[in-house]
């Protein structure tokens, strides 16, 4: 058997390598360089943590840190309840299930890139669909979405909304699949109607799918750059910058590697306490059943 | 009167699935005039014009084939790392299993942005930018913890004599992986298979700091970066994203199951 275990070792061993040099090596790398002065144009020079200082007095990089906690707080909260809605919906149609689960894949398997020049084109002030919805044919009304910062924000929102809501239906009716029929039989000659039933029995149950959905999702949902990157670039002013975008623009563009990496250690911290905190909700929740 | 409710919602559901690519598909078979009417159009005219440019003058063609080459590649080298590397998760009693378990599906979750400096500093050391390996490395990185933790589902749920009869025959854990472990799980391979491709098919972030030479880059690249001299020409634009998408929408309509099998591997059961 202990050879067996050796085997076992040197089996896990190349994928743990690769991960390890692309991923862990890197992250690594990371933080020891968000503590030093990187740029093309001096030699590294260590600056302790004269990055994260400059981080706190940097106004579009706090914009970046608001929009990133909103975009977050608003899409998975809509995803989570779409989702649940979907999943439910799929939930109770028996004939066509595997046709409606195709149509709610649709938007998962997409690009995001595509996602957003989709919803790029839609939200055109020329002749896009939601001009045409909103003012018909009264053209001189036309409005350019995206160069307001309010409607911009709710584009990128609806965009991701749009593409991720189901994954969250997934998930959440692979839980709603594990709720067994009876609890429903008993509280229907119990006298409970559909809304009491739902309460008192789906939620509850439910719950663990939902916070394994919404932990994907906000994990996720932190790292947005696809969206923002094709749709706005930012724009209007600084309004739709998210923390990733930020981080992209002072490491590549501007070529400022130690303040770029200061960026991404934050977005690399506030994912990892939210991820924390979701993981002993779900393990706590484990334990109690 | 519960019917017509459901088949609303039904209804309703597909239409919010599926309107918006429908509404590109119909903007790509559009002519340069309809595209920019005011009110825009709505039926198309089922012209062909801007996939003739978009193949023509833009060459979709040279982004698509370097996605299939680096999503294949991606795919073929990341399957077999994690069959390998799930065998012994699922099935040997290693010690620390849960930690490497954890590290693995933790590196899933860390931001690009995080890992990216890095990787770009070790590909241009080693002259990998603007080449296929130097994608294929990171994604095959990227994909690994997914691909792992669905195998490692997949084999778990292996009945336990299939793989003591092997041992009796005398199979070490290799061969027993490669005799009885794959075939019997070549469901969940297939499945990994298809999450791992359609994951590098649409990968941007790195592929867009990686390779910014247009002969190497990939179809997300090309699109995002799509040229226009005067103004977005949207038209082509639409017609690159069909060709982007049309390969996954054929994938999702005939593999739904798998995929949602793929998706929610080990989500129910914790």
């Amino acid at each position: 058997m202990n050879g067996n275990r050796t085997l076992g070792y040197s089996m896990l061993a190349p994928a743990l390598i690769v991960i390890g040099v692309f991923i862990l090596y890197p992250i690594v790398g990371a933080f020891v360089t968000s503590f030093f002065a990187d740029t093309p144009f001096a030699p590294r020079r260590f600056v302790g943590l004269g990055n994260f200082a400059r981080l706190t007095g940097d106004d579009p990089a706090i914009g970046s840190v608001g929009f990133t906690l909103l975009f977050v707080a608003v899409s998975t909260t809509l995803e989570i309840l779409l989702g649940l809605l979907m999943a439910l919906v799929m939930h109770h149609t028996w004939r066509g299930r595997g046709w409606i689960r195709a149509a709610v894949l649709i938007p998962w398997a997409i690009p995001t890139v595509v996602t957003a020049v989709m919803w790029k084109f839609m939200f055109n002030d020329q002749y896009g669909f939601f001009n045409l919805l909103w003012h018909g044919n009264a053209i001189e009304y036309y409005t350019a979405w995206l160069a307001d910062p309010g409607s911009a924000r709710l584009a990128i929102i609806m965009a991701d909304v749009w593409k991720t809501s189901s994954f969250a239906a997934l998930i959440i009716l692979a839980g709603l699949q594990t709720i067994p029929r009876e609890l429903y039989d008993a509280a229907r000659v119990d006298g409970a109607g559909a809304f009491r039933r739902f309460r008192a029995i789906t939620l509850p149950l439910l719950r663990p799918a939902i916070v394994l959905a919404l932990l994907f999702r906000v994990i996720d949902a932190f790292r947005v750059f696809d969206l923002v990157y094709v749709m706005t670039q930012g724009a209007p002013g600084n309004s739709t910058s998210v923390l990733q975008f930020y981080g992209y623009q002072k490491m590549f563009p501007e070529q400022q590697f130690g303040y770029g990496s200061a960026i991404s250690v934050v977005v690399f911290l506030m994912i990892a306490v939210f991820g924390w905190i979701a993981v002993r909700m779900l393990s706590t929740r484990m334990h109690e059943s | 009167m519960k019917r017509v409710g459901i088949i609303c919602a039904v209804a309703l559901v597909t239409l919010f699935s599926v309107g918006p690519f429908v509404w590109i598909v119909g903007a790509s078979l559009k002519t340069p005039a309809t595209i920019t009417a005011r009110p825009p159009t709505i039926v198309p005219d089922f012209a062909t014009t801007f996939y003739e440019t978009a193949f023509g003058e833009h060459n979709i063609l040279r982004y698509a084939l370097n996605s299939a080459i680096v999503a294949g590649t991606t795919t073929l080298i990341t399957i077999v790392l994690a069959a390998l590397a799930a065998y012994p998760l699922a099935r040997l009693r290693l010690r620390r299993r849960g930690v490497i378990l954890g590290i693995v599906l933790g590196a899933s979750m860390f931001p690009q942005i995080a890992i990216v400096g890095g990787v770009y500093r070790m590909l241009s050391h080693w002259g990998l930018l603007n080449t296929y390996p130097g994608l294929i490395l990171p994604y095959t990185a990227l994909a690994l913890p997914l691909a792992i933790w669905i195998l490692t589902v997949f084999f778990r749920a292996l009945p336990r004599e299939l793989e003591e009869a092997a041992i009796v025959d005398g199979c070490g854990p290799v061969a027993t992986l490669r005799r009885v472990f794959i075939p019997l799980a070549a469901p969940g391979i297939f499945t990994a298979a298809i999450l791992v491709f359609i994951q590098s098919w649409n990968e941007f972030f790195f592929a867009l700091l990686i390779t910014t030479d247009p002969s190497v880059q990939t179809l997300p690249v090309g699109i995002a970066k799509f040229p226009g001299q005067y103004m977005v020409p949207w038209g082509e634009l639409a017609a690159a994203a069909v060709v982007a998408t049309v390969p996954l929408v054929i994938v999702v309509l005939v593999l739904q199951r798998r995929i949602t099998s793929g998706l929610t591997a080990g989500a129910v059961k914790g």
